[in-house]
């Protein structure tokens, strides 16, 4: 990519406060690059939506360390029905094997878990933005 | 008859010491800096050049007795071994009887309560999405779903730690339950798990309910409280644990620790209270990590530090307030999804230091806790590997066993400096609730975070299993430990009806006593909310109160 930088949000939607992960991972796409929209946890799905659509976001990075992913499915129906279906969206931090199935199905991009690596997760969301552009300049 | 006597440092020995160190050059030349965590360069050897005996007297002492580094009661583990207190919580109150029960049966000697992240949050369960209840913690949101989360459970003789942050409805529940069983308040021992509104504000978010000002007026209300009509409940417990979770270095921790511990005692101090009757019912909360000397450091540092402030900041004169007493809790930092069986090798090698370092009460995380809550077989290991290490490893034949090592009365001298250099950093921003205020602590905590990640990324600190010896096959990832969907609904429809059938009129009055305690300097507002509690009042209604009255918790968080 390069001229317009990779719009990414990162947040934590449910009950869960445990931000170590999601801090760092912010860091690391802005020292990337990126322009990071970083938000505190406990984040409502309907607030997640309204600001991927005010600040026009390529990807939404939701981290979840303590089960908050089992209603990743409900976020990505919310941006189904606000017509962000473009926006893709990964999730990263601890995700049970046996639940991957679940989140891919719902038509989560990608799922990072301990020791995935800073250049992986970079090269992911530099490509899914590339991606989201497409499905929203086809719209 | 012999009287030793030695000239420090031996004859001879700075010669021999040089020769050693030209041979150990000539094969390895400067070798690789080794640094621990803390940022301490490590050296190869420790001789009486880094720490002589002369010094026994003012950093040691004996066990018992000031300045503590060995320990807090002259007869530690050989008189009465640690607590062996696993965290508990998860499902319904009826899933988390089963698992205490369970756990008592193992050897399991105290309990704690973990509530569901929704309580984490201030929220009852009807507020909350099915999915999201009871996967982290017990549901319990009123005195009935205490009085079953306890059923066969010999309050007032077992000690009961709750993991109740402000404003501490679920002792108030504990408390309502003792009334019903004519159990007495003055049996009841435990602890308040999270009673540090400090640690949360700035590490452990999810624990922070209500604004700074008002968590700190709730805190020495509950200390009050406590204090006159529960003497065996330890009001506060400041926590490490959580900033060290959170990125902060074992150095760092501790120092932020004992500031945070300065600051709540002297709040309480200018309330009028005093030393001696507050500090012996102070406790300590630590994780341990896997850098095994350096936690043990950390803690007879800790230790030593904290009999001195005690004494010279908050002066306190009885020799109990100056003890330092801790629960410690493996580090889940150090375990990782990836060959999760390894991290029993990872406990257990925390446990050690932990033990080695003279704790008053140890948690082990189960191998699967990195991937959920415990299942029952992993939490059955987890208590077994306390059994074994007291039982069989002979860890506690002797006290402060690393005491006198070169290497490790060393390190701890130099924790010791790095601690107070902390300490005096929290006192330059005017102590630690005006550092966490303005948000230094954040950043120094994010900082080290991400300088470990940087660490292990580039290899310098190795995870087995994640920066070498990876495997294809990860061996087999536990299931995840997930209520049962039905008896999460059944339980919240019968919640739902208790709040129908309860009279409506107390409810209301105790809201409205609650919120007038809130606003009035003369009243006690925990006395409000142990009230509440009887008259049915639930969780969610009275954090809603205090949140209303007191303003809403809102972290400071530094990216």
């Amino acid at each position: 990519m390069g001229e317009v930088p990779e719009r990414v949000l990162i947040t934590k939607i449910g009950l869960d406060g445990h931000d170590r992960g999601s801090r760092i991972v912010a860091s690391f796409l802005r020292d990337a690059g990126m322009e990071v929209i970083y938000t505190p946890p406990w984040q409502t799905i309907d607030a997640v939506v309204t600001m991927a659509l005010q600040e026009d976001v390529d990807v939404i990075g939701v981290s979840s360390l303590a089960t908050d992913h089992l209603i990743v499915p409900d976020l990505m129906q919310a941006l189904r029905e606000g017509g962000l279906e473009h926006i893709q969206v990964i999730v990263g931090g601890i995700i049970p094997e046996s639940e991957h199935a679940l989140l891919n199905r719902a038509g989560v991009k990608g799922i990072f878990g301990p020791g995935a690596l800073r250049e992986e997760i970079v090269a992911r969301i530099r490509a899914l933005a590339m991606d989201a552009r497409a499905l929203r300049d086809r719209a | 008859m012999s009287v030793r006597t030695r000239q420090m440092p031996l004859p001879g020995l700075e010669e021999e010491i040089s020769e050693w160190r030209t041979e150990y050059a000539g094969q390895l030349g400067e070798g690789a800096r080794i640094e621990n965590r803390s940022g301490i360069e490590i050296k190869p050897l420790y001789t009486p050049l880094d720490w002589s005996e002369a010094a026994y007297s003012r950093d040691l002492g004996v066990p018992g007795r000031a300045p503590f580094t060995r320990g807090i009661y002259a007869t530690m583990h050989r008189g009465r071994t640690w607590s062996q207190r696993q965290l508990i919580g998860l499902g319904t109150p009826e899933d988390y009887n089963r698992r205490v029960k369970a756990l008592l049966e193992a050897g399991a000697s105290a309990i704690s309560l973990i509530p569901c992240n929704s309580v984490f949050r201030g929220n009852d369960c009807d507020e909350t999405p099915l999915p999201l209840l009871g996967t982290c913690g017990s549901v319990v949101n009123t005195l009935e779903h205490m009085d079953t989360a306890l059923q066969e459970v010999p309050v007032g003789r077992i000690s009961t730690a709750m993991n109740d942050p402000s404003p501490f409805t679920l002792f108030a529940f504990l408390l309502g339950v003792a009334k019903r069983r004519g159990i007495p308040w003055q049996r009841i021992t435990g602890t308040a798990n999270q009673s540090d509104y400090i640690s949360h504000f700035v590490a452990n978010h999810m624990f922070f309910r209500l604004s700074l000002p008002g968590s700190r007026r709730v805190l020495l209300d509950h200390i009050e409280f406590c204090r006159a009509r529960v003497p065996g409940w330890n009001p506060v417990s400041v926590v490490g644990q959580h900033m060290q979770q959170a990125g902060a270095t074992p150095a760092e921790a501790m120092g932020f620790t004992l500031s945070t511990a300065l600051q709540y005692a002297h709040d309480a101090l200018a309330r009028g209270m005093d030393p001696d009757t507050l500090l012996p019912r102070f406790t300590f909360f630590f994780d341990i990590s896997i850098s095994v000397f350096e936690e043990v450091a950390k803690f007879r540092a800790g230790r030593r530090i904290w009999a001195r402030l005690a004494k010279e900041r908050l002066g306190a004169k009885d020799p109990r307030s100056w003890r330092f007493k801790f629960h410690g809790q493996t580090s889940g930092v150090d375990l990782t999804q990836q060959q999760p069986l390894n991290n029993i090798a990872r406990v257990t090698t925390q446990a050690i230091a932990g033990i080695l370092s003279g704790l008053q009460s140890l948690h082990t995380d189960s191998y699967d806790e990195v991937i959920a809550v415990p299942s029952e077989g992993p939490a059955r290991i987890a208590v077994a590997t306390q059994n074994i290490l007291r039982e069989e490893a002979h860890l506690c034949d002797v006290i402060d066993p690393l005491g006198g090592s070169y290497y490790v009365e060393a390190l701890t001298n130099q924790m010791e400096q790095r601690i107070e250099a902390v300490i005096a950093a929290m006192d330059a921003e005017g102590g630690m609730y005006k550092a966490v205020e303005s948000g230094l602590v954040q950043k120094m905590i994010g900082k080290s975070a991400r300088a470990h990640q940087e660490k292990i990324e580039s290899g310098m600190e190795k995870v087995v299993g994640v920066n070498c010896y990876q495997s294809e096959d990860d061996a087999v990832q536990p299931e995840p430990y997930r209520p049962d969907a039905e008896a999460m609904r059944r339980h919240v429809e019968a919640f739902k009806r208790f709040k129908q059938a309860r009279s409506q009129e107390a409810v209301a009055r105790s809201l409205a006593a609650l919120a007038r305690a809130a606003n009035s300097a003369r009243e006690n507002v925990f006395e409000r909310i142990v009230e509440a509690a009887e008259a049915g009042v639930t969780h969610g209604e009275m954090v809603a109160c205090l949140r209303k009255e007191l303003g809403e918790g809102r972290p400071r968080i530094a990216v």
